[in-house]
């Protein structure tokens, strides 16, 4: 009998080096949220922030605010079906893009300096705080970072990008201690 | 590195977050059937490109995906002001006003670093 098993696009893709660690992230429901979005509350169980690269949340669930009208849900403990609202809901948009993403902690005291490698915003604690998230670019492939402590981030890329992605933060990791 | 404001985002963000967009403010004519090849050339493919204050569209790419609209010396290559999409066009006293800034080296809305 066939077996099949899920294909992540991060599997093994762990880097240790010199303060920084790469660890890929589980599996996560993520959504999308575009629109005038109101009521999501309860599907998420936290509120929404009301700020750009503002997140809320806790441990292993967090909503991030990416731009004026849209938010980014990603939460691995409920499944995809739980997080997305009923067919009545008119004033927002809300798209499973659970399979679309995939990310890795990276952490360590050299973590801010491993993202440096190919991030140009300014990721300094002052600049970045615990909570803070954004899209932007490292090197050539888009991601989104979400600060979860002062030494680590949570990266995550669209899962094409993953090999990439993956290579530029192990080029990171390794030239952060030098 | 050229630090933009993103009006959306409220910060200065650098370049590589941002795409330009072309030229800001073009009115898309309301019945292209009726146009000459000419006129219609003339409205898809010419452009002002003058040396100075350019009013341009960007777009916050790797970011908060929005357009945005900015008046941008490109002589210094400094942004002068920027804006958000649909607020109407600087007049030409505001954009007199923005160079005298520069020119005394005080700054406003958007940064050059
Ligand atoms: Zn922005």
């Amino acid at each position: 009998m066939a077996k099949t098993a899920r294909a992540l696009p991060n599997e093994g893709q762990d880097f240790a080096a010199t303060g920084v660690t790469i660890t890929p992230c589980q599996p996560a429901t993520r959504v999308s949220l575009r629109g005038k979005v109101a009521n999501y509350a309860r599907i998420a169980g936290f509120k929404l922030p009301g700020e750009i690269n503002e997140t809320t949340g806790d441990k292993g669930c967090h909503a991030l605010m990416l731009g004026p009208d849209e938010w980014l849900v990603i939460n691995t403990k409920k499944t995809d079906a739980d997080l997305m609202p009923g067919p009545n809901v008119k004033a927002y948009t809300a798209t499973d893009i659970s399979h679309r993403n995939t990310g890795w902690t990276v952490s360590g005291p050299l973590a801010e300096t491993a993202l440096a490698v190919g991030c140009p915003r300014d990721l300094r604690l002052e600049a970045f705080p615990v909570g803070a998230c954004a899209r932007t670019i490292f090197g050539k492939a888009e991601v989104v970072l979400l600060r979860t402590s002062k030494t680590s981030f949570r990266v995550e890329c669209w899962r094409s990008f993953a090999p990439y992605t993956f290579g530029l933060l192990k080029e990171g990791a390794r030239d952060a201690a030098l | 590195m050229l630090l933009i404001h993103c009006p959306y985002c409220k910060s200065d963000l650098p370049e590589l977050e941002f795409a330009n967009a072309g030229e800001a403010h073009l009115v898309r004519p309301a019945d292209m059937s009726d146009m000459s090849d000419a006129d219609f050339a003339d409205y898809f493919f010419v452009r002002d490109n003058p040396k100075g204050v350019n009013l341009e569209r960007w777009r916050h790419a790797h970011g908060c995906g929005r357009f945005f609209n900015a008046v941008r010396d490109t002589v210094s290559d400094k942004f002068l002001k920027v804006y958000p999409a649909g607020e109407p066009r600087p007049s030409d006293a505001e954009v007199k006003a923005l160079l005298e800034a520069q020119a005394e080296g005080r700054k406003d809305g958007g940064s050059g670093a």
